[in-house]
């Protein structure tokens, strides 16, 4: 029959010579290998010291974006609820009071915004849907805990620290992220 | 009556016991810890080091995790004999290191006290005794399981201890021929005053070596504890605490395997370079304590070497080897010594 490719390589059926049959020259080179690698580099990374480099566009834990004054974008319009393939977000709208106007940047916001960590797929396509460039996904994992209760995320968790009071953190959070063009 | 009985002996061997045997115990302990360090070490990855400074406290988790496991008894199976098992294992395992030389002498209290349990002149054949015994634990224990898996597989480690043992014996009477006598002790002065054994019988100690590794079932020849062929081996129906006995009793016996072959081969507590006539005897015996446990250490690490570099022996290669090629080459290792030695008695 026609060899189909030729990376045919013939089985080495030969009985074993005398220095294989004792086995020890070949444990013995065997064990050479393994002593060789007490000195080889480990590439275990010791989380939770030191964390893997994530690229900027990881999908993370979700966060409500500000504008430079400081402003909540959201305004509750509930495109990201809808976009969620896990029905992960659900959000109560509510109206601007007189005195709120460096509070909420527009008329309408949300005054309970709630995600479930838990049917969260990660997907990003909250992020997508997004009109005000409110939320969005960044580098953090989703950390354990004992209870699902706690894995339902407030506003006030995800919200991003405000960037006039308290610029390190605003910073920080805001991270890598990679500006899409909306 | 009472009064002739020496208190100050009993008490001091009594110290000794309970010396020893937390001594093993805690050195079986941080053997799993290391079997698992050197394994990872050999794997490129790193071992456990989140429980306590540097996973120190690992093996103490470990122990805590099997006593807080339910002791289930099958209800078929035969209820003294499912205890005893391991209890034999653990036992035959503590009991071989009752005679090891762990230290020349100690000058404590106004007394001369001897750093061995029990200095019998027939060391070695003790040792051995007590380590065909360890063969019930195992027997009794995939038995009384009144499991097939469990029964097939304490069949296949009481085969492989017995075949074993003979290579192992012949090979000692080799040893023994050229030492001239039994007693562990004297063969550790007779290894300080001369070259260690090791010099006078390369082959012997390397017959020795592979039969010591089929009595502890230690890889390649640990096809009583292979899980993917045998589902657990003679340890499938135990938890908690009974099976925490088998797995040390494995391990104890992988640390007096070390210990016998320091004694026997390597000089024991013999520090080779350092003349102990020069220094005084607390020191002498501190130096030869830790000169041994340094043997023990090397011989654990070798063993844990071995067991992540090869594969383990299908059971028909590995009665073939215990049969046909070791008891022949005890048997011309034997021949060969003794030969030797006649020609220079002459």
């Amino acid at each position: 029959m026609q060899a189909l490719t030729n990376k045919a390589q013939q089985v080495d059926r030969r009985p074993m010579n005398l220095l294989e049959r004792m086995y020890l020259p070949a444990i013995v080179k065997g064990m050479a290998i393994t002593f060789s690698h007490i000195f080889k580099k480990k590439p275990t990374i010791n989380y939770p010291e030191k964390t893997r480099p994530f690229s900027p566009v990881f999908r993370g834990l979700h966060i409500l974006n500000r504008d430079e004054e400081g402003r909540e974008n959201c305004t509750a319009c509930g495109l990201c609820a809808v976009a969620c393939p896990a029905e992960a977000i659900t959000m109560e709208a509510a109206e601007r009071k007189d005195g709120e106007e460096n509070l909420y940047k527009e008329e309408k916001y949300a005054a309970k915004y709630e995600i479930n960590m838990l049917r969260c797929i990660f997907c990003g396509l909250c992020e997508e849907a997004c009109p005000k460039d409110a939320i969005y996904l960044s580098e953090t994992f989703a950390p354990a805990d004992y209870q699902r209760k706690q894995f339902i995320y407030k506003k006030e968790e995800m919200l991003i620290p405000h960037p006039i009071n308290e610029p390190e953190a605003y910073a920080k959070a805001r991270g890598n992220k990679v500006v899409t063009s909306q | 009556m009472l009064l002739a009985l020496d208190f100050a002996l009993i008490i001091e061997k009594l110290v000794l016991i309970i010396i020893v045997v937390m001594a093993s115990l805690g050195i079986a302990m941080y053997t799993t810890f290391a079997e698992r360090k050197v394994a990872a070490i050999l794997q490129d990855r790193r071992g456990p080091n989140r429980a306590g400074p540097f996973g120190l406290l690992q093996p103490l988790a470990d122990g805590l995790k099997l006593f807080f496991k339910e002791e289930i008894i099958p209800n078929l199976s035969n209820k003294f004999l499912f205890i005893l098992g391991p209890s034999l294992a653990m036992m035959t395992a503590m009991m071989t290191s009752a005679v090891i030389p762990w230290g020349d002498k100690v000058h404590l209290f106004g007394r001369d006290i001897a750093l061995q349990i029990a200095n019998i002149d027939v060391g070695i054949l003790f040792v051995f005794g007590v380590v065909s015994m360890g063969v019930y634990g195992i027997m009794i224990g995939s038995w009384a399981s009144n499991n097939k898996y469990s029964l097939m597989g304490g069949l296949r480690a009481a085969s492989q201890i017995i075949s074993y043992e003979l290579a192992m014996g012949i090979s000692l009477i080799a040893l023994i021929m050229v030492t001239g006598n039994l007693g562990l002790k004297e063969m550790v002065v007779q290894q300080q005053n001369g070259w260690w054994n090791i010099a006078k019988q390369p082959f012997g100690f390397l017959i020795f070596l592979v039969c010591s590794f089929a009595e502890c079932n230690r890889t390649p020849f640990d096809l009583p504890e292979a899980e993917n062929e045998l589902i657990g081996g003679y340890h499938t129906e135990y938890s908690s605490m009974k099976l925490g006995f088998y797995l040390f009793a494995e391990y104890i016996n992988m640390f007096v395997s070390s210990v016998i072959m320091a004694t026997l081969f390597f000089g024991g507590y013999d520090c080779p370079f350092v003349d102990e006539s020069t220094i005084s005897q607390g020191w002498a015996a501190i130096l030869g304590v830790s000169v041994l446990m340094a043997k023990v250490v090397a011989f654990l690490f070798f063993f844990m070497w071995v067991r992540w570099t090869i594969p383990r022996f299908r059971y028909d290669q590995l009665m073939r080897l215990g049969w046909k090629i070791l008891i022949p080459l005890a048997l011309f290792n034997m021949l060969v010594t003794g030969a030797v030695i006649l020609y220079f008695n002459k």
